[in-house]
């Protein structure tokens, strides 16, 4: 069983290299997006640096929505999600394989390249640290609660906008405190508060990957069948 | 052709079996359910807004609480039954559940519409804003967010049966995320905001406004399982009409 | 009676507080209901349409006053 899974991981790690797009996309995205914050609201240095977690908090759960759609749609079209629903592999752990590998090739790309981002923004120094951080314990989350939405919509028209909609009320704890987080280092709150957000955030992160596979095998059920 | 109407038999039998006995049962509790919410509605409606005091803080705006107040409570108990409709679908598979399901989620979402507009109405006067970002309306607002995306998942699947499962994944989802959300703005909320803003939960409601509120909180409630009938029997009919049609083309088909 | 529809000063915000809520929940039960003819109708013509080969729903059923 162990073998399966880490054959359609790797399977899909390879799909995402050899292919491009996906992963990739999804960084440019959140490029963009942070490069077209100060033209929307102005150049001014100090007020960018207490906006920068919360807008590159934003920007990176849009651009982790961006490719959700690519989580099961090409495998549902060429027939292999049949074949994998049909194989030795519980469900759960096929939701769990391909979340993870969602993860790897787009939540860690995001999360490697928010320090550059962070420079562009005027991130204050102490808030690098706890934001990264927090974007490590977060992104799984993203991954994992995303794939419930792409499984819900998978076969579905214009299914990506939708599992969008779904899924970003399931957001919002992450959103909150991953924020938490990099906001009281960067001054505001206490540096207590600033734990206490991490420390939920996990818990989030943590229940999500519980939450993620179960809800996503059984979106797939309803769909497949 | 005979075989063909055997199959359509057989499925109209699975899928109307239960349903008939519904239709008739609530074709008898309705007439009496619309009368009784009209009743009590409209005993709420004469206490609320001629026979209650103004409140000595609020003023007269304490008329809007008893709108305000039944329309956020529907727009919870209409997400439970959703919830608890869809588990009993997902686990029982009774077609019934999962139209149950459907047809509260419409209403909920108005209802929820509904709390967040005189909230808006209430907190203008109140607060000297239209809008606040408390942890209430906050989290009554990703409710909303919660309905509007079952709502659109039922409308893109077209398979009723398939929709109905996956609708119900969403529903249960939801179900188990709204704690987490809701703690999650409130813990967000204090860290944001000292607790300044006049909050409603004072500790004590006089009993000549419990009255009211009372009155209007179940005359709508009655009214909330009027109108999940009503939905209900279309949704039954629709089911119905779908079929038919599918019998028409299938035989079309051969002919 | 001026006064009642004063409502000391806020009268803006309490009526169109129960204004809007009548309008939502008006627009509701006619959206109900109407939907609810709609399907009896197009069942009704479409076994019309089938002949004698599909049965008819029984009064109950489509809840009807006889």
């Amino acid at each position: 069983m162990m073998r399966a899974f880490l054959a359609l991981l790797a399977r899909d790690l390879r799909l995402a290299v050899r292919l491009g797009g996906g992963g990739g996309m999804a960084v440019f995205f959140f490029l963009v997006v942070i490069a077209l914050l100060p033209l929307g609201i102005g150049p001014d240095r100090e007020l960018l640096a207490r906006v920068a977690p919360g807008m590159l908090w934003v920007a990176l759960l849009l651009a982790a929505l961006l490719t959700l759609d690519r989580l099961f749609q090409a495998d549902y079209e060429d027939g292999s999600l049949d074949l994998l629903s049909m194989g030795s592999l519980p469900l759960e752990l096929v939701v769990v394989a391909k979340a993870l590998g969602h993860w790897l090739t787009t939540g860690l790309p995001l999360v490697v390249v928010t320090p550059l981002l962070g420079v562009l923004l005027n991130l204050p120094g102490e808030a690098y640290a706890p934001l990264i951080l927090a974007m490590l314990i977060g992104t799984p989350a993203l991954s994992f609660l995303g794939a419930i939405g792409a499984a819900l919509t998978v076969g579905v028209r214009r299914g990506g906008l939708l599992a969008s909609l779904l899924v970003l009320p399931f957001y919002v704890p992450v959103l909150i405190f991953g924020t938490g987080a990099a906001n009281a280092a960067s001054g505001g709150f206490s540096g207590e508060a600033g734990q206490q957000s991490l420390i939920l955030l996990a818990a989030v992160a943590l229940s999500s990957l519980v939450l993620g596979p179960l809800g996503g095998a059984a979106a797939l059920r309803a769909n497949l069948r | 052709m005979a075989d063909m109407n055997r199959i359509s038999a057989a499925q109209r039998f699975h899928a109307y079996a239960n349903p008939a006995r519904f239709m008739a049962l609530s074709a008898r509790l309705l007439a009496p359910l619309w009368g009784l919410s009209l009743l009590v509605v409209g005993a709420g409606l004469w206490f609320a807004l001629f026979d209650s005091p103004p409140d000595y803080q609020q003023g007269e705006t304490v008329r809007i609480m008893y709108v305000h107040v039944p329309a956020a409570w529907l727009a919870m108990f209409g997400y439970s039954v959703m919830a608890v409709a869809s588990a009993a679908g997902l686990v029982f598979r009774h077609p019934l559940s999962d139209l149950c399901a459907k047809s509260a989620a419409p209403i909920g979402a108005a209802f929820t519409f509904l709390a967040l507009l005189t909230g808006s109405l209430w907190g203008k006067p109140m607060w000297g804003t239209w809008w606040e970002w408390d942890a209430r309306m906050t989290s009554v607002l990703i409710l909303f967010f919660l309905y509007l995306g079952y709502i659109a998942l039922w409308a893109t699947i077209e398979e009723p049966a398939r929709a109905a499962r996956a609708a119900a994944v969403l529903a249960l989802v939801g179900a188990i995320n709204i704690p987490i959300i809701r703690y999650s703005v409130v813990w967000w909320n204090t860290l944001h905001q000292p607790a300044s803003v006049f909050r409603m939960d004072g500790p004590t409601i006089a009993p000549a406004m419990l009255l009211p509120l009372a009155l209007m909180g179940i005359g709508l409630t009655l009214l909330f399982v009027a109108l999940l009938l009503v939905r209900m029997r279309a949704e039954v009919m629709r089911r119905r009409v779908r079929n038919l049609r599918l019998a028409q083309a299938a035989s079309a088909g051969e002919a | 009676m001026a006064e009642f529809f004063h409502m000391g000063g806020y009268a803006f915000f309490v009526w169109s507080s129960y204004a809007a809520a009548f309008l939502v929940v008006a627009a509701l039960v006619w959206q109900s209901v109407a939907d609810y003819r709609r399907q009896v109708r197009l069942a009704e013509e479409l076994e019309k349409a089938a002949g004698g080969r599909v049965r008819r729903p029984s009064r109950a059923e489509s809840g009807e006053k006889p």
